[in-house]
């Protein structure tokens, strides 16, 4: 019983309706199991955080959860947990996702919470120090987290000073000490709104009630989020940038080794996701695992990834070794990378990448968290509505000359940022 | 084509719609159809874990897991992993105190890929020297790795405080030196020993006919010879008479907590009150291996730990297992507080839950956030196989089937008396991580 075409979410099946307000609602039926996923993005990141003020949009999306003008955050928590629900906001670079779970009977709820949260925050004082001693003490633990320094470092070294990408989402000690209530509330009042405001809702509810009880409580909702265009592109390394990070007392150490990819709307994004898989996922690890892992015993993690994004995510290596061995597997990955620019892939290779990503569809569609997020990426880069049904066709067209030339394009086997967090 | 065994008894659907039976070879299978997707999963489990090994070979069951990746003749080095993900699968493997499993989750036409792999591994992995030996490095690289987080470092010195007798004192990774020590052989014997069907349970979920996959299971099965009789795990861990107190000083500068209680096993009348107990504490546990539970910022602990600063989270961990294992709390606490304050704070919470009954809305907050996790969990054909199996392990899969059922017969006094009867002072061990 294959996927069948009918089934797959696309234009025949998803609801799309855009508002004046600017917001954009996609909703996908299935009552196959009895929940309902809203899965949700506002244009605003902490690419928009101030020199000096590193972490305000965080903070600020944290806050959001934390009182409003007719709940406090007792209130909210009580409510959403007492029907085993979830809600949450968060900030990523460029937008701030918000989203909830529940048992479709809950969905209202769910709605009216997610509506009161992002349009009627309180930024009560009293929570405010409560959130900023939770997250200066996170921020003190990512200091002896081998892996968060690692990838917060190599971000630093890749991105210019600049650039947004440059900066970390959460902010560090000395910005978020200093972020007053005033500096949250004009950010919020400047970057949140209904307009490019997009979600998507996918579960046990009839399309026409999910969008009725969505524009019951947000069609009002007024209020612009600035217009960012497309984030500003990075430049590719000409030089190797390493930085190695002293975690004394720690028994591994993390590195990242990396590059500017591209942002998920490239042209390209396909064949670099497809050299990216064939790099360091397919199977265990793609060759990277087989190399560093299966090889070299060296690792027990040893893999890439590409973040794609609105704008120039980072592609990158990642590996946990033994801090004796650091300098045995950097050379090993280095040479994975110039194999991937030097030399086309196999046919079998890309026979069986293309398997896997046409084949793995059916398990990622599985739950309504999956489905959900999906169709807000359709949405978010311009994909299409029929991105799924157009997608084996898509991933049929790459050929090894085009995942060579992403990989030249993108990797380079002498000229990258490198992050080494441990015991020196 | 291998001839079909002879067909076991008791292969009508049971229940809900779960199919169980057992293999003339001992193999149990427990299969439900589940249509909502095009997808299957298949998982082979094994009753072997952590909790049964001996001082000299810690970490043996979790290295035999690694092993099993290695390939065979007839999917020879990565081969298998190769297959199953060219055809859009997801499979693994874990290891924990009572269980070794392996899954694969393909789409549903594909499944038969998954029955091959796990028969032939289930005799055929060669544990090659030179494999054996890079694995070793491996293994050591990921324990190093969990070593690398303070609340690990704290939970295996409170884990080893708490069992003197029984195997669930240490990780699962096992202690180092007997990781550089362990050989080849020891490794085979283990696997020889504990990889039979008469010592495994097969379990499939998905979009397929139940009688055709058994049928299926039969023929892949069905040839495998019952192994050896297994000893039962004579463990039995003394009570404990007397608060435990550990402490781990590490780098960083952060501290932690964590407390420890003697609990009921899985089977035990006791645990659906100790699992509405730490819902009410601390929040209810999810029920999907994904993660993705409901937050715990209206659970006790939470208001009287992180909303009075003491503290910037709070968990509770309430694990299903064969033999008793521990009932969990622990916390980080928050700059410019020390681990004695949130002690306080716990035992404050403690002795309330101990002394008064939890309002009747406590309890059925806590069935309705079970309910819904329940939910959650059944759209994925995984996270179902991963319950069946788990659930046959250790006690058998009618108790996922009725778990909420047990939960909703919990009463009010039920949690009073689990409380009183676990939550002791000399019930427990205190472990304290303190940075250098």
């Amino acid at each position: 019983m294959p996927l069948n075409k009918a089934d797959i979410p696309g234009a025949h099946n998803i609801v799309r309706q855009t508002y004046p307000n600017g917001m954009i609602v996609l909703v996908k039926e299935n009552f196959s199991s009895p929940s309902v996923v809203i899965d949700g993005l506002l244009r605003a990141g902490a690419a928009d955080d101030p020199i000096g003020k590193e972490g305000v949009s965080a903070f600020t999306s944290h806050m959001l959860m934390r009182g409003t003008e007719r709940r406090t955050f007792a209130q909210i928590y009580e409510e959403i947990e007492a029907v085993g629900a979830t809600v949450d906001v968060s900030s990523g670079i460029n937008v701030t996702s918000f989203g909830g779970k529940s048992l479709a009977e809950d969905l209202p709820l769910v709605a009216d919470i997610l509506a009161d949260v992002l349009q009627h925050p309180a930024f009560p004082e009293i929570e405010m120090e409560k959130e900023r001693g939770e997250v200066l003490t996170d921020l003190q633990e990512r200091a002896n987290n081998t892996r968060r320094m690692a990838g917060l470092t190599f971000r630093e070294l890749l991105y210019p000073a600049d650039h947004p990408y440059h900066r970390s989402v959460q902010g560090y000690p000395e910005t978020v000490t200093v972020i007053t209530r005033d500096e949250l509330i004009n950010y919020y009042r400047s970057a949140y709104g209904a307009n490019g405001l997009i979600v998507s809702i996918v579960g046990a509810v009839k399309a026409a009630d999910a969008l009725r009880i969505w524009e019951d409580k947000f069609g009002n909702w007024i209020g612009a989020q600035v217009d960012r265009g497309v984030p500003p592109s990075a430049p590719r390394l000409i030089e190797r940038r390493e930085k190695r990070v002293d975690i004394p007392g720690k028994s591994q150490s993390d590195l990242v080794l990396g590059f500017v990819g591209p942002a998920r709307s490239a042209l390209d994004y396909p064949d670099a996701r497809m050299a990216n898989s064939i790099l360091g996922v397919f199977g265990l690890y793609g060759r990277l695992g087989a190399r560093v892992r299966e090889k070299g015993g060296m690792a027990y993690y040893s893999y890439s990834q590409l973040e794609g994004g609105l704008g120039p995510g980072a592609w990158q290596a990642v590996a946990g070794v033994d801090p004796a061995n650091v300098d045995k597997a950097i050379p090993l990955i280095q040479a994975e990378i110039k194999r991937m620019i030097e030399t086309k892939v196999t046919p079998t290779e890309l026979k069986d990448n293309k398997s896997y990503m046409i084949g793995s569809m059916p398990i990622g569609l599985e739950t309504n968290d999956g489905v959900a997020g999906i169709i807000l990426d359709m949405e978010l880069y311009g994909l299409g509505l029929d991105y799924l049904i157009n997608y084996p066709d898509r991933i049929n067209a790459i050929n090894a000359a085009s995942v060579q030339a992403a990989a030249q394009k993108y990797l380079d086997a002498e000229n990258f940022a490198l992050a080494v967090a441990g015991p020196n | 084509m291998p001839k079909t065994t002879k067909r076991p008894k008791n292969t009508t659907p049971q229940g809900n719609g779960v199919l169980k039976t057992v293999l003339p070879n001992g193999l149990t299978v427990v299969l439900r159809e589940n249509h909502n997707a095009p997808v299957a999963t298949f998982w082979v489990w094994y009753r072997v874990g952590s909790g049964r090994e001996r001082t000299g070979i810690t970490g043996i069951s979790h290295w035999v897991e690694h092993m099993l990746f290695k390939g065979t003749a007839k999917f020879p080095g990565r081969k298998a992993d190769q297959v199953v993900s060219r055809e859009g699968g997801q499979w693994n493997g874990f290891t924990w105190l009572d269980f070794t499993t392996y899954f694969e989750t393909l789409p549903a036409e594909k499944i038969d890929l998954a029955l091959a792999l796990e028969a032939d591994r289930m005799v055929n992995a060669p544990f090659r020297p030179r494999d054996v030996s890079s694995e070793r490095t491996v293994i050591i690289s990921e324990k190093q790795g969990g070593e690398n987080s303070p609340r690990q470092l704290l939970s295996e010195e409170v884990q080893a405080a708490a069992f003197r007798a029984h195997g669930y004192g240490h990780e699962t990774i096992g202690h180092l030196c007997d990781l550089q020590t362990m050989t080849r052989d020891d490794l085979y014997t283990h696997y020889r020993t504990y990889y039979a069907p008469n010592n495994a349970v097969a379990v499939a979920v998905g979009a397929f006919n139940a009688q055709d996959m058994l049928r299926k299971i039969e023929k892949s099965f069905g040839k495998i010879k019952h192994g050896p009789a297994i000893a039962a795990n004579t463990a039995v861990e003394p009570e404990q008479r007397g608060e435990r107190r550990v402490s781990v000083d590490g780098p960083g500068t952060t501290s932690y907590i964590e407390l420890a209680y003697h609990a009921p096993a899985a089977k035990d009348a006791d645990f659906p009150a100790m699992v509405a107990l730490d819902a009410i504490l601390a929040g209810a546990s999810s029920l999907s291996i994904f993660g993705g539970g409901t937050t715990n910022a209206s659970s006790r602990l939470y208001k009287a730990l992180v909303e009075t600063e003491l503290a910037t989270d709070v968990g509770g961990s309430c694990i299903p297992t064969m033999d008793p294992y521990l009932y969990g709390l622990s916390a980080t606490v928050r700059q410019g507080h020390t681990p004695q304050e949130v002690e306080a704070a716990f035992d404050r919470e403690i002795d309330r839950i101990v002394n008064e009954p939890v309002q009747e809305a406590e309890l059925a907050k806590a069935l309705k956030q079970a309910r819904a996790s329940f939910a959650y969990g059944s759209e994925s054909v995984t996270n179902q196989g991963f319950w069946y199996g788990w659930s046959e392990v250790f006690a058998d899969y009618k108790w996922f089937e009725t778990y909420l059922d047990r939960l909703a017969a919990v009463s009010v006094a039920d949690v009073q008396r689990v409380a009183q009867k676990y939550l002791r002072r000399g019930n427990r061990v205190v472990g304290y991580y303190l940075p250098k």
